[in-house]
């Protein structure tokens, strides 16, 4: 490696150290502490997104409605949704470890577009910025669809600030998808060929160009039905000519790829770390790269599968479920694959593999039971019960949460420089994945039973299975409290971290943990393939791990 | 042993304009090409999703839509059709001159540019005041009482009116597409403001001038916009 | 309750051919899941890492991808098939079914009979009839769901859906609101009294004096002047409405409609949204003047007018006679 830029009183510089003080952070152009900002930011939110279910299965306890009114619980399951959708699941991966890990993957010094990427941030957050607005003002209830009338004729709540801190988050993802493209186009070290990109690479190129292509369609409607509140268009209002059916059209046809934006660079995160805790190349990297392009292209015809009993003509309603069937090809693919790449492999269990584990086995009850969803005769009775709301959960908690977390386990030595406690590591992972089968599991027995989803008070027969999947979601909030707190203890406290303490293959790992500002010490030229695991040394014991560089 | 530090200024030597994470000029511009493309990409499907309700309507409303199309003034729009054409044609010209290393004739035609795009906001005041006036906007004042198109043939008690409620769907379309359009119009011109500041103070030269090229790209948009525009709203039903 | 823990009842002929293609599904889907689970244990016991043991770099094999492709898209199709056909029988009502108009709004579920009986949130029903939900929306979009028959459909302002169902169990079954739809919306439930068919003869006559829902229509139909225009003789500046409902209507711009229930509304309410050809379009709206319950029985009234001169009632429920 060559030698470190080393600053007079010694220390090596990093990007965590070259600039002390508010503004060096709030004006940075550093896509590492972009990253950063959007991990404070985006944890900020998915706490309080995470209050918000708290208080749900709280109140869902009880048939009968306890805790809060029937329109206090409306407005926390419309704010638990649009807080997690759009301030957490969106911009979760791609803004924390998209940000900081594409440029060094690929060995470029930055993204294309530094200060644009900054300006992602400041999006993000005046969007939040609204979204509290809205929450401290009085909330808003028109369920995270919107759907019309109900929310442009008939709801007196915050429906236009919401709608606004939403179209203002949308740009932050626009902007960040944009960004990636061009980077990955036009940014790639010398030797970096698109068949030697890693997958999590592949992956944020495939959301990108979701991001990019779909975002838009769900901004100019958001702004239609603010428009339409204002000034009493009838665009979508039936009493004056216009069509409801119209806005969920052009809600699904963003809010459906929006979705695949959501998992798409999770998977790439499995990828990453499968192949390193199984010391093996990943089994068809031609499959899984066609697997999440045709899994990004196929998700934007896919849409009027929320729509089967919204009024549609039956014909449509077939063309929508057998391609909903074409989308699902591509993911089954991809479990399979990683589980080959174990086959014959050497694998150790550290936390970021677990949770690997963990993101496969969930990953796959949520996906089959997308089957069972985009199966019409068995949607006509599933649909809008909570056997819906289990199935995307699993998708996106089972699946987006745990891969996020895996993520964040893995490559924290590269982004603070410290080693996380792995025995803590290893609790936590245990705790979520069984608080999450408790709390989401009994979901898809209650809406087969025919438990209606955005349900304030139920029927008696529906209570025990609400019981279990509350106590499920108190363990779970246990488990996502430990690793925020022991990644903070760690940044103290924590062993140093060598460049590679997983001797993990990928050009993140061949510059120091943590990195330097321009991420490289000279320009690295990439001459071996992806995941050149037969040419590099077994993980190290956590024990042997030298002191750090 | 050097610091990036170092490195930087290197560059900054070479060429002012290369930003430090770029290998080469070259690099640069293409990124920045190919960036302005995306967001093209993404105003396209922006505008996408008007121009989709737009067709739903038209097709379920036809004659309503038709009706209420030939209340706008045509000679207004066609006029800023010409306006816009030309302002296209101004933002090549100054590209033109910019590569030729012709600074007060960027400068020129930068501002030739804006004019025309303030002319075009103007002439769309002008159309909004009218609408106004008319009771044309959508929203309590909206009174529409207005023959379906071809209807002046039959005698005066058979003609048959549009239905209001369908007309206001037009203008509400009509009033948001090209709201849009000229908010981004107004955009649009800041943008060239910026730009010819800029210009005025020497930074674009045949080497450089990128940023010119990408706000030409975005004004061309913005053009093609309006031509759909123009037809989708003005010229529908013109014939009867 | 009679039925199985952890599952919803079964009352009517939909909900068997549901339950069979969910069975067969959850089927499916767990022997998936047990062979990936089955495979990923035996993976990371087999294969955890040993001293001395490499790693062996396998790139992949096209072979496999494939396979694992075609088959699972293969028995997806079969869910897709299966499904499909569910899906039709559902969104195709039988010719001769019972009819009930719904009306939904925030926050409770109005049903007329076509006897002209009235129910708020409770609807009776025949065991083993053909019943036909004629519903719309008074506000925003609602949702009408009875998990015991398997079956839902959003209820939509401005136009009319349709749900039919075949009960095959006496017995009181859930009934949901499930589209949301504001401040009440888990309040907006009811029942589905489903009942022997004596029973239900019984119900319907005890309700007394009740007007049936065309003879309702037929009055409105006077009153608000319709009856000037739409006449069985050449003298009318309408079409003769009789026996048309459920007929082509070739309409003045070429197009070809059904003569719906959504037709005879939209004609009500946007008569110059379709016009049949031969006739001018003279006919002023009814928006605003009419409401939703009115409607209805103007609808059922139009359905109810028989052919002309074929001796054929056009609907056994119905009660008007063409007009001499």
């Amino acid at each position: 490696m060559a030698t470190a830029v080393v600053s007079d009183s010694g220390e090596r510089e990093t990007y965590l150290n070259s600039g002390y003080g508010l503004k060096s952070w709030l004006l940075t152009v550093d896509h590492k502490r972009i990253a950063l900002l959007y991990l404070m930011s985006i944890t900020f939110f998915f706490f309080i997104g995470g209050f918000f279910a708290l208080l749900i299965r709280l109140e869902l306890l009880t048939p009968g409605g306890g805790l809060v009114q029937s329109d206090t619980y409306n407005k926390l399951f419309t704010m638990h949704g649009q807080v997690m959708v759009f301030f957490f699941v969106i911009p979760g991966v791609p803004a924390v470890l998209g940000n900081f890990l594409i440029p060094l993957m690929i060995g470029a010094k930055d993204l294309a577009f530094p200060r644009i990427n900054l300006l992602s941030w400041y999006l993000y957050v005046i969007g939040g910025i609204l979204m509290i607005y809205t929450i401290l003002n009085g909330g808003v209830d028109t369920g995270w669809t919107f759907y019309t009338p109900l929310s442009t004729e008939f709801l007196k709540t915050n429906v236009i600030s919401a709608a606004l801190g939403v179209f203002v988050a949308g740009f932050s993802s626009i902007l960040t998808g944009l960004n990636f493209i061009v980077t990955i186009h036009r940014m790639r070290a010398p030797g970096m060929t698109w068949n030697r990109l890693p997958l999590f690479v592949w992956a944020h190129y495939a959301t990108s160009i979701i991001q990019v292509l779909g975002t838009p369609v769900v901004a100019i409607t958001i702004v239609l039905v603010a428009l339409e509140r204002l000034f009493h268009l009838g665009v979508f209002n039936p009493a004056l000519g216009g069509d409801p059916l119209l806005f969920q059209h052009l809600f699904w046809f963003y809010s459906h790829p929006a979705v695949y934006i959501m998992i798409l660079p999770s998977m790439g995160i499995v990828s990453e770390i499968v192949c390193c805790f199984s010391r093996k190349r990943i089994f068809g990297y031609k499959a899984m790269t066609l697997a999440v392009v045709g899994i990004a292209v196929i998700g934007f015809l896919v849409w009027a599968h929320h729509m089967f009993v919204a009024g549609i003509s039956l014909y449509a309603a077939l063309i929508f479920s057998l391609l909903s069937y074409f989308v699902a090809v591509p993911s089954a693919i991809k479990v399979f694959n990683w589980t080959a790449t174990m086959y014959k492999g050497s694998i150790t269990y550290q936390t970021p593999m677990l949770y690997a584990f963990g993101f496969i086995g969930l990953f796959t009850i949520g996906g089959l039971t997308g089957l069972f969803l985009a199966c019409l005769g068995m949607d006509v009775h599933v649909h809008d019960t909570y056997f819906v709301i289990a199935h995307f959960h699993y998708i996106m908690v089972g699946g987006m949460v745990m891969a996020y977390l895996g993520g964040m386990h893995f490559w924290w030595p590269k982004i603070s420089g410290r080693m996380y406690p792995e025995g803590w590591g290893k609790l936590a992972a245990l705790i979520v994945f069984i608080g999450f089968n408790l709390t989401f599991f009994p979901q898809f027995i209650l809406g087969y039973m025919g438990m209606p989803r955005r349900y304030h008070m139920y029927p008696p027969e529906f209570q025990i299975l609400n019981v279990l999947s509350t106590a499920g979601a108190t363990i779970l909030a246990v488990g996502y409290l430990l690793p925020m707190i022991y990644f903070t203890w760690s940044m103290r406290y924590g062993d140093p971290a060598p460049s590679n303490p997983w001797n993990a293959a990928g050009l993140e790992w061949q510059t120091h943990s943590p990195p330097p500002t321009f991420n490289f010490d000279e320009q690295p030229v990439v001459t071996w393939e992806a995941y050149n695991y037969d040419e590099m040394d077994e993980i190290p014991e956590i024990r042997e791990v030298p002191v750090a560089n | 042993m050097q610091t990036s530090q170092a490195a930087v200024d290197e560059h900054a030597h070479e060429n002012p304009a290369l930003l430090h994470h770029f290998a080469t000029a070259e690099q640069q511009k293409n990124a920045a090409g190919l960036g302005m493309w995306l967001f093209l990409a993404q105003e396209v499907m922006f505008f996408g999703g008007l121009f989709c309700a737009y067709l739903v309507y038209r097709y379920k409303y036809f004659g309503d839509f038709g009706s209420a199309s030939q209340q706008l003034d045509i000679r207004l729009g066609t006029t800023n059709t010409v306006v816009l054409i030309c302002s296209s044609l101004t933002v090549v010209l100054a590209i033109r001159a910019v590569q030729l290393g012709k600074r007060m004739a960027l400068v020129f035609w930068l501002l030739a540019t804006i004019l025309l795009g303030l002319a075009f906001l103007g002439i769309k005041a002008d159309e909004y005041a009218e609408k106004f006036e008319k009771h044309h906007v959508p929203g309590p004042s909206f009174n529409y009482h207005e023959l379906l198109p071809g209807q002046e043939k039959f005698p005066a008690a058979e003609r048959q009116y549009a239905n209001p409620h369908h007309a206001e769907m037009f203008f509400s379309l009509y009033f948001a597409m090209t709201g849009m359009h000229a908010l981004h119009m107004i955009i649009g011109v800041g943008l060239f403001g910026f730009l010819a500041y800029k210009a005025w103070r020497g930074k674009y030269t045949p080497k450089y001038y990128t940023p010119i090229e990408n706000a030409g790209l975005y004004w061309h948009f913005v053009d093609i916009v309006w031509i759909y525009l123009f037809g989708l709203l003005y010229l529908i039903d013109r014939h009867r | 309750m009679g039925h199985l823990p952890f599952w919803p009842e079964s009352a009517s002929t939909n909900a068997g051919n549901v339950d069979a293609l969910y069975i067969f599904l959850l089927l499916v889907s767990g022997i998936m899941t047990m062979l990936i689970f089955t495979v990923l244990t035996v993976f990371a016991v087999r294969f955890r890492k040993r001293r001395g043991q490499r790693a062996v770099q396998i790139e992949g094999s096209n072979q496999l991808e494939l396979t694992w492709s075609i088959i699972p898209f293969c028995v997806m199709m079969v869910f897709f098939i299966w499904g499909a056909v569910i899906y039709f029988q559902e969104r195709t009502p039988p010719q001769d079914a019972d009819e009930v108009y719904t009306v939904a709004k925030q926050w409770m579920w109005k049903f007329e009979h076509k006897g002209g009986q009235r129910e708020i949130n409770e609807l009776h029903v025949p065991v083993g009839r053909d019943v036909k939900m004629i519903m719309t929306s008074q506000d925003v979009i609602h949702s009408f769901f009875v998990p015991a028959f398997r079956l839902k459909q959003d209820v939509l302002p401005g136009r009319y859906t349709t749900l039919w169902f075949h009960a095959t169990k006496p017995g009181t079954y859930h009934l949901f609101c499930s589209q949301y739809c504001g401040t009440q919306h888990s309040g907006m439930v009811g029942w589905v009294v489903v009942m022997e068919p004596r029973d239900y003869e019984a119900w319907m006559s005890a309700g007394g004096g009740n007007q049936p829902l065309a003879v309702t229509g037929e009055k409105l139909f006077s009153e608000l002047g319709c009856v000037t225009c739409h006449r069985s003789d050449t003298q009318g500046r309408g079409p003769d409405l009789a026996g048309v409902f459920g007929k082509s209507v070739l309409l003045e711009d070429g197009r070809t409609v059904i003569a719906d229930e959504n037709y005879v509304r939209e004609s009500i309410l946007e008569p110059a949204a379709k016009i049949v050809r031969g006739f001018k379009p003279v006919m002023p709206t009814f928006q605003g003047q009419v409401s939703d319950e009115q409607l209805n029985a103007l609808v059922d009234y139009v359905k109810s007018l028989a052919r002309p001169q074929s001796g054929q009632p056009g609907n056994t429920n119905g009660v008007a006679t063409p007009q001499p």
